[in-house]
């Protein structure tokens, strides 16, 4: 199974680069965009079959190490 | 007193800690190697700066999973002094030994320079050697510097005496342009509850002898030595 797993901030813990994105994006003449939040993006390539199975494993491998929860949210996509 | 530095791939100020603790101690720390899951029989283990890892997924976060860390945090547990700087305090923060977590700095430029910093706490092993609020100049050099935990954490390392070390100016002020990375009420270093872990963004072994353009790091490892000798 493939599990897709997407890191960002939490809303209220400022991003600095999000911000640096934004006023590029300014600069370029692209108007209208009135926030930007950056993040990671993770793919991973696992051996379990199970779905539910499979999220209980990254989820805890988010918890342990892909994400900081003091400053960072997640969420999973298990997918064949 | 005895003193271990332990020592990960892409750890670059492990040499500058050791010529620190040697000059205070009179003897040579044990180097340790991150995938050692042993450590000697040491009176203080520091976490020295650099970019352990590559700073990869974010800093200090692959380092603070490597072998040595359980023991690392086991000894922290017994009450052994550690001491995390730079990269070591975001290994720290990582690993849970200390709350919060260093964010990229909010101007996102790597900041290289000298800065003054108030001590706020002094009655501890690592800081007993300076006067309560008084003002000290010490380099930093980094670029996720960013001092960050919720203000309820905030609020609790504050009644708790756990902040360590502020960024003011010259003349002791807290102003915003004294902070150099956006850290949350300008914290420069944090304790943990028990005052045996201290995490730090600047680095006072690289102003811990003349030769070195100041001494104003010293005080820190003198007063280790006197602590835990």
């Amino acid at each position: 199974m493939k599990a897709k797993i997407h890191i960002t901030l939490k809303s209220g813990v400022l991003d600095p680069q999000g911000k640096a994105v934004e006023h590029a994006l300014g600069a370029l003449g692209f108007s209208g965009v009135n926030d930007v939040r950056q993040g990671k993006y993770i793919e991973l390539d696992l051996v379990e079959n199970d779905v539910d199975k499979a999220h209980t494993q990254v989820d805890a491998m988010c918890r342990k190490l892909l994400a900081n929860t003091v400053i960072e949210d997640y969420s999973i996509e298990i997918s064949d | 007193m005895k003193a271990a530095v332990i020592v990960f791939p892409g750890s670059n100020c492990d040499r500058d800690i050791q010529m620190a603790l040697k000059n205070a101690m009179g003897s040579d720390p044990v180097m340790c190697w991150h995938g050692d899951s042993e450590l000697p029989d040491v009176d203080l283990i520091a976490v020295p700066g650099g970019f352990s890892y590559g700073d990869y997924l974010r800093a200090g976060a692959i380092a603070a999973h490597s072998p040595v860390m359980k023991e690392i945090i086991n000894r922290a547990n017994k009450g052994v002094p550690v001491l995390g700087i730079c990269n070591g305090f975001q290994v720290l923060t990582e690993s849970g030994l200390l709350p919060g977590v260093l964010m990229r700095n909010a101007g996102l430029n790597y900041v290289c320079k000298d800065v003054h910093l108030s001590v706020a706490a002094v009655d501890t092993v690592f800081t007993q050697g300076y006067d309560e609020n008084q003002v000290i100049r010490i380099p930093i050099a980094h670029h996720d510097g960013n001092y960050f935990a919720e203000n309820n954490i905030l609020d609790d390392l504050e009644q708790n005496d756990q902040v360590a070390f502020r960024y003011v100016t010259a003349a002791g002020d807290m102003t915003g342009d004294a902070n150099p990375n956006g850290s949350q009420r300008s914290i420069a270093g944090v304790l943990n509850k028990q005052k045996n872990v201290l995490g730090m963004m600047p680095h006072p072994e690289r102003l811990a002898e003349t030769d070195l353009g100041g001494i104003d790091g010293k005080p820190m490892f003198d007063a280790l030595v006197q602590a835990l000798n």
